[in-house]
């Protein structure tokens, strides 16, 4: 009698349900198992229907978010090993509006991920024949952990912030625009700073600290966000001295 | 049915893409693009790639060094012209990278560094630490979001190709999250949706790697070329097939056997030095470093685990500071998914099915056969890979390509601007017929057959009869199961028939495409009698040049199997010879 | 069109959910009394413009067991908002020394000893 673990996931089918529902499955209990793999016995085996985003199974793609137990996470990389002989609640995740089972809308992130022009908008240009831009270990080193979000959105689901105002810009998007602030070869702060320094933007932030907590990637938005706000303050109070002051 | 009318239709959005994409906007702003992909752009499999990208930048390297390690590594299956053209042109691509953000890793003069790589007489590989495909993805998608002229249509499932009067004029797709179809009406069409690993069991590929525009080129008349060429990378971890880089070989990993014996020594790959001689041990080609771990697990040299047979890899003697400066993610996957420390343990490691030397066949300037079809990265085979493919020559591939497929589809649409490239105002009978095998795949009833119950035997059958050694008789067998199982695919019923994010019906499409880019392979692998690269015949282990110095290319024949011709292959200037590795290449 | 995106309400005891949220509501609580005690100070000083007997019934008050009473959780309130205000500076204030970054440990105890220091200032001021 081989060991067993049960899942209840939540399933919504909009052209047939009124509103969400759970429905329980009995899955193979593996040692060196996901939630991802449970998820996928369960299409292969159990019932085809279920639809969910994955893709890599390596916590690179950031497809798989999901709410397990209440907690936003990488569906591979949550261990079926950490809720042996327990029920694991499988939902999608909070603050975005469901399209079927555990997959939902992202379109606004998408819109905000746009909005902050995350792209690097250089000092000096430099054409291509006079080779790269020098940057020392030192200078990559500043900004290199923004650089490793995934865009899983586990941070929007986590702050509250984006629960209550679904306009606040979020951790991903200001991370990301910090991560562009910080580049030595990058001048586009001031380009970046409608939006970023806006009252969706970082002004929304209320340091719940949520977000970093639940990066899988440790890329600690929340510190990117009140870095910025500090950034912000001190351009705002020069160009208050002098107009244009910080440039 | 919705007709969206545009320039130029991209169908994948991974590095090639991308690169493609950006490519239009910049030749020529006014062109109108269509970015297509079944999966949101962050999430193409590019993100997965780790150790980094060939190209020549340092002053003790050459142009010629570069080009001749390819096509050595390639087993002289190369078309030399293209490896000259993509030597020449990686190191601007690279570079504009760069200049567009891409966080390489530096020397401590900050000038971009480079580490060495398997097969490479000199390093080149530039490398974002061992992240390097997720930063090139990253970097490419961010940049995308400048150029106003690429609408992008994320989650639209490409199904076929629209081909009209011997031109392909658009691509049908089905917009995933309502069910509803779409045809996409454009004056060029390029293709960059990646390999099919996933034909295989254990893959590093992800769920998205099925061969998807492979498959719509090829029922469209294009050849596959040099499908029987599939790439085992050495080191993936059991079970899940996670990759571990050869980045972690290139900075001084080792493998080896049950008795903690280098035993690459043993197959040409010597002499076992304690430092990482370039081309030589665990810096030698994948195909070698795979087979080597075959006859190791004949001989009983293996460790057994509950995942099958694994190798160790040991980087212990790198030290805990250079493995978390370069090597974080190697570290972060086998603690997640082996539970070993890479600092105090070796890792446990197996070949896994990794990247897909063949695809849709095209000429340098990345077009195919089909006027208006261009295509690019895994998916196309142009060839610069050959019989083998060095690594971190596919993330320089993937921009190099997708840039000459991105300008070539420019100018082709231009030069096409005054054709009516619309039979009628509407979506057309190609369009239509897509539709009407869409209905006939809903209607069907009854049925023991699922996709999963299909897919796995068609995974069980590619690798016990097409994998890293072959013969006549496993081949032979394997072209007839996949010929049941395709009759078998033609009457399974979907399990889900909901319109709106139907992922039953996406799996069925992706498993159709599987099963005929599967077939391909096996074809092309039953008729290529020598063993040649990552091609290897038990009863054929020499190379044949006399008879197969040809890529082979396989025809699409309905319900049949594939016909296999053969074109030469461009020889410009370096003939074929012996493939020396170990301690005789340097 | 067959799509129909459901959002599910935030709940207003959100903040209920998981224990972060609940110290997170705490910590913003905390800031309440901070500006009562902020309050309490600018009515001293207004007591104070105001003369002798102004001033020292003000001083009666904050006396009482009432004025005690409330200055005490104001203080500990006070404490707890500095103490997590503190820990979270490494976040929002990093420091490079040499192309390496400073100790998280070391940006919070500077926090400290500046506490002290100011401290040890005003109540020597005092004549305490």
């Amino acid at each position: 009698m081989s060991e067993i673990i049960m899942l209840e996931v939540l399933r919504y089918h909009p052209e047939t349900d009124s509103e969400p529902y759970f429905q329980r499955y009995t899955v193979p209990y593996q040692d060196d198992w996901v939630v991802l793999d449970a998820l996928n016995h369960i299409k292969d085996h159990l019932d085809a229907t279920l639809s969910y985003r994955w893709s890599c199974h390596m916590a690179v793609c950031g497809s798989c978010g999901m709410t397990i137990n209440g907690e936003p996470k990488l569906s591979c990389h949550t261990f079926l090993r950490d809720y042996r002989g327990g029920v694991i609640r499988v939902e999608p995740l909070d603050h975005f509006p469901i399209e079927r089972d555990l997959v939902i809308v992202m379109d606004s992130f998408m819109d905000k991920l746009g909005s902050v022009k995350p792209w690097l908008i250089p000092k000096q240009d430099k054409p291509l024949s006079s080779g790269e831009y020098l940057q020392s270990p030192g200078e990559l080193g500043a900004f290199h952990q923004y650089t490793q979000c995934i865009n899983c959105l586990l941070c929007y689901a986590a702050c509250p912030q984006c629960g209550l105002n679904e306009d606040f810009v979020g951790p991903a998007a200001l991370a990301l625009a910090h991560r562009y602030n910080l580049d030595s070869r990058d001048g586009g702060k001031d380009a970046r700073a409608e939006v970023v320094a806006s009252n969706e933007g970082i002004w929304e932030c209320t340091f719940v600290g949520a977000c970093s907590e639940v990066c899988p990637k440790h890329v600690d938005p929340a510190a990117a966000i009140q870095q910025t706000k500090i950034s912000a303050s001190v351009d705002w109070l020069k160009d208050l001295l002098t107009p244009g002051g910080h440039r | 049915m919705d007709v969206i009318e545009t320039d130029i239709a991209i169908v994948g959005a991974g590095g090639a893409g991308l690169r493609a994409a950006i490519a239009v906007a910049e030749s020529d702003p006014s062109l109108s693009i269509a970015l297509i992909s079944k999966v949101y752009p962050m999430r193409s499999h590019t993100v997965a790639a780790e150790g980094g990208a060939a190209g020549v930048i340092k002053g003790n390297d050459s142009l010629d060094n570069h080009f001749n390690d390819t096509v050595s590594g390639g087993d002289w299956l190369c078309d030399q012209d293209a490896v000259e053209l993509f030597v020449n042109t990686a190191p601007l691509e690279l570079l504009q990278l760069e200049h567009w953000g891409c966080p390489w890793s530096r020397e401590a003069n900050g000038t971009v560094a480079v580490r060495p790589f398997g097969g490479m007489k000199i390093e080149r590989t530039w490398y974002a630490a061992d992240k390097t495909g997720f930063h090139i993805l990253h970097t490419l998608f961010q940049t995308s979001l400048k150029y106003p002229s690429i609408r992008r249509f994320d989650e639209y499932y490409s199904t076929d190709l629209i081909v009209e009067d011997g031109r392909c004029t658009g691509v049908v797709a089905i917009e995933m999250r309502s069910g509803r179809m779409v045809a996409f009406r454009a004056r060029a069409v390029v293709i960059a949706t990646g390999g099919a690993g996933r034909i295989f069991p254990f893959t590093t590929n992800g769920a998205i790697k099925t061969g998807d525009g492979m498959a719509m080129a090829y029922r469209a008349g294009v050849p596959l070329k040099d499908m029987e060429f599939m790439q085992y990378h050495p080191t993936g971890l059991p079970g899940t097939g996670i990759l571990i880089t050869e980045g972690s070989r290139g900075e001084g990993g080792i493998l080896v056997n049950k008795d903690g014996y280098r035993y690459l020594q043993d197959y040409n790959l010597g002499p076992p030095d304690p430092w990482p001689r370039k081309k030589a041990m665990e810096l030698g080609p994948r195909d070698r470093l795979s087979q080597a771990f075959w006859h190791e697990q004949q001989k009983g040299r293996t460790i057994k685990t509950p995942h099958g047979d694994v190798v160790h890899l040991d980087i212990r003697q790198l030290g805990e500071k250079m493995i978390d400066e370069r090597l974080p993610m190697v570290r972060e996957l086998a603690l997640a998914y082996v539970g070993v420390d890479p600092v105090h343990a070796m890792i446990p490691v197996r070949p896994v099915v990794h990247y897909t030397m063949g695809g849709i066949h095209t000429d340098i300037d990345a077009a195919t056969p089909l006027p208006g079809l261009f295509a690019a990265g895994e998916c196309a085979c142009v060839s610069i890979n050959g019989a083998n493919r060095l690594g971190s020559n596919s993330l320089a591939e993937i921009v190099v390509f997708g840039a000459r497929a991105g300008r070539g589809a420019a100018a082709f649409a231009k030069a096409n601007i005054n054709k009516a490239n619309r039979m009628s105002g509407g979506a057309g009978t190609a369009a239509e017929a897509a539709q009407a095998r869409l209905r006939e795949l809903f209607a069907r009833e009854g049925g023991g057959d699922s996709v999963s119950s299909l897919r796995k035997a068609m995974n069980d059958t590619m690798e016990s009869g097409a994998g890293i050694y072959r013969t006549e008789q496993t081949l032979q067998e394997t072209c007839d199961i996949l010929a049941d199982l395709r009759a078998r695919y033609r009457k399974m019923p979907l399990q889900d028939r909901s319109n709106v994010f139907n992922t039953d019906l996406i799996q069925a499409l992706e498993l159709g495409c599987m099963l005929d880019v599967a077939s391909a392979m096996a074809q092309s692998a039953l008729q290529r009698k020598e063993s040649r690269g990552s091609h290897q015949r038990l009863e054929y282990p020499d190379r044949d040049d006399a008879n197969y110095l040809k890529h082979s290319m396989a025809s699409y024949r309905g319900d049949g199997a594939p016909s296999i011709s053969y074109r030469d292959v461009v020889i410009t200037r370096s003939q074929p010879a012996e493939r020396v590795y170990g301690g005789a290449a340097t | 069109m067959s799509r129909r995106p459901y959002l599910r309400k935030v709940e207003r005891n959100w903040w209920l959910q998981h224990p972060r949220y609940i110290s997170y509501m705490i910590r913003e609580l905390t800031s309440l009394f901070v500006g009562l005690y902020c309050a309490l100070l600018a009515v001293g000083l207004v007591r104070l413009s105001q003369g002798h007997s102004a001033w020292d019934g003000f001083v009666a008050n904050l006396s009482s067991p009432i004025g005690i009473s409330v200055q005490l959780i104001c203080l500990v309130f006070a404490i707890y908002h500095s103490v997590t205000w503190f820990a979270l500076t490494p976040k929002a204030m990093p420091l490079m020394m040499k192309d390496e970054p400073v100790p998280g440990i070391v940006i919070v105890g500077a926090h400290y000893v500046a506490w002290a220091a100011v401290s040890a200032v005003v109540l020597i001021g005092a004549g305490i």
